[in-house]
């Protein structure tokens, strides 16, 4: 370690100052109207996170689609990976009996 | 759901079919409408649009056409920056913006021309152009009342959004008041455009403090276009005389009672942006005609051309 340190890794955002030649990358998920969930529509580049939502909201909600707005970094969600979708996903495929099928619903029971 | 239970078939959910997606439940049936969104309402819908008594027709129209020119000269001017803004999503949200102001000017045009349809310039018979679009396209620049601060050049995007944020700000303390006008038609359009106007000052207010706080290049250019933009901000606060007369007549609003308020909000942003208040003189008129007297720079006569060009080789056009 020399007392030399080269070119400061910035913080983005803390005010440190340092220049990056892209913005980070955000993911977007929009409840509808009518939705009950907020629903991934996309992903935008914006500064912040306050950039990010109003950047969501002109580029994701300009035909009166949304009600309420989420936003997250890409890099800070946990993916699972392509390479595991047998081992995590085919396991579950012949149990049947886990899906709530052979019981009756009332109708007076919403959303299910 | 109920047709889920069926117990021979078990058929699992189909999890794209639970979840969906927050644009499903948009569409009123037909799916080639997707595009266009829902619930769209009619600003108009069920306002009474007879003109109210005490105020002169030709004053009412004049009214409107200056509201509606500052949105309709702001709203070109921002489209300028489609395809050219510095990001896809500041190339978005610039159109929205100029979109929102092209309504309020479409409402006003309307407005004007139903109040005093001799404003209306006269064009071919049978020709299908509505009262609006021939306000729009078919006036001189010498007929448009804008202020000039909306026409001249977008400059570099500090200049846009120092512009925005002065226009935004003052606009909406203006259509804050003009909510309560004795024109029910204004009322309305007020109502609307202070939702969109409270969006593009915050926009520009976020960009004005990104910009100062930013990079040394940023607060310089940011400097810069403080520079070029404040001569023309004293110009929205001066009471032209049909402003003055409509606003004694319960109609429209004295725009030199909203300055103070306005001052307020632009001290907050350059406090917290840590920028001196600008000292720059105002813009002379000339022999004291403004932009509300029809008097411009060359920049209105430019953006004029561009914008009326197609519309007035095809007068008899139907778009």
């Amino acid at each position: 370690m020399s007392a030399e340190q080269g070119p400061s890794q910035a913080v983005p955002g803390s005010g440190t100052g340092g220049v990056r030649a892209e913005w980070p990358l955000y993911e977007v998920f929009v409840r509808g109207k009518r939705g009950l969930n907020h629903v991934h529509v996309g992903s935008l580049h914006a500064a912040d996170d306050d950039m990010a939502l109003r950047h969501a909201r002109d580029v994701y909600t300009r035909r009166n689609e949304g009600v309420s707005i989420w936003v997250v970094q890409s890099k800070d969600i946990a993916a699972s990976s392509p390479d595991e979708k047998d081992p995590m996903f085919a396991p579950s495929n012949d149990k049947v009996y886990r899906h709530p099928t052979f019981y009756e619903i009332p109708d007076n029971v919403p959303h299910m | 759901m109920t047709d889920h239970v069926e117990p021979a078939s078990h058929p699992a959910p189909d999890p794209s079919d639970a979840h969906g997606s927050v644009y499903d439940g948009l569409l009123g049936g037909d799916p080639s409408h997707w595009a266009f969104g829902t619930d769209f309402e009619d600003p108009l819908a069920g306002v009474d649009t007879t003109i109210p008594e005490g105020v002169d027709a030709r004053d009412l129209a004049t009214y409107c056409l200056m509201l509606a020119d500052d949105a309709l000269i702001a709203s070109q001017r921002l489209s300028q920056w489609t395809s050219r803004a510095p990001d896809l999503e500041e190339d978005i949200a610039l159109a929205n913006i100029a979109l929102d102001l092209l309504g309020q000017a479409r409402l006003l045009l309307a407005r004007a021309a139903a109040a005093d349809p001799t404003l209306v310039p006269a064009l071919p018979e049978g020709s299908p152009v509505p009262p609006e679009d021939a306000l729009a396209f078919f006036r001189e620049s010498g007929e448009f009342r804008n202020v000039r601060l909306v026409e001249t050049d977008n400059g570099d995007f500090a200049v846009t959004i120092v512009k925005l944020l002065v226009l935004a700000t003052a606009r909406l303390a203006l259509l804050e008041r003009l909510a309560s006008s004795s024109d029910h038609v204004l009322a309305a359009v007020a109502a609307k455009g202070v939702k969109e106007l409270t969006y593009h000052r915050d926009y520009a207010g976020r960009w004005f403090l990104t910009l100062a706080r930013g990079t040394e290049e940023s607060r310089r250019r940011l400097e810069a276009a403080l520079a070029v933009v404040w001569p023309l901000q004293a110009e929205l606060f001066a009471t032209h005389e049909v402003e003055r007369r409509v606003a004694a007549a319960g109609v429209g609003v004295d725009p030199a009672t909203t300055a103070d308020d306005v001052a307020v909000v632009l001290a907050q942003v350059f406090a917290v942006s840590g920028v001196e208040q600008p000292t720059q003189a105002a813009l002379a008129g000339v022999q004291g005609r403004q932009g509300r007297d029809g008097l411009h720079t060359e920049a209105l006569s430019l953006l004029l051309a561009e914008m009326q060009v197609v519309a007035r080789a095809h007068p008899m056009g139907r778009w």
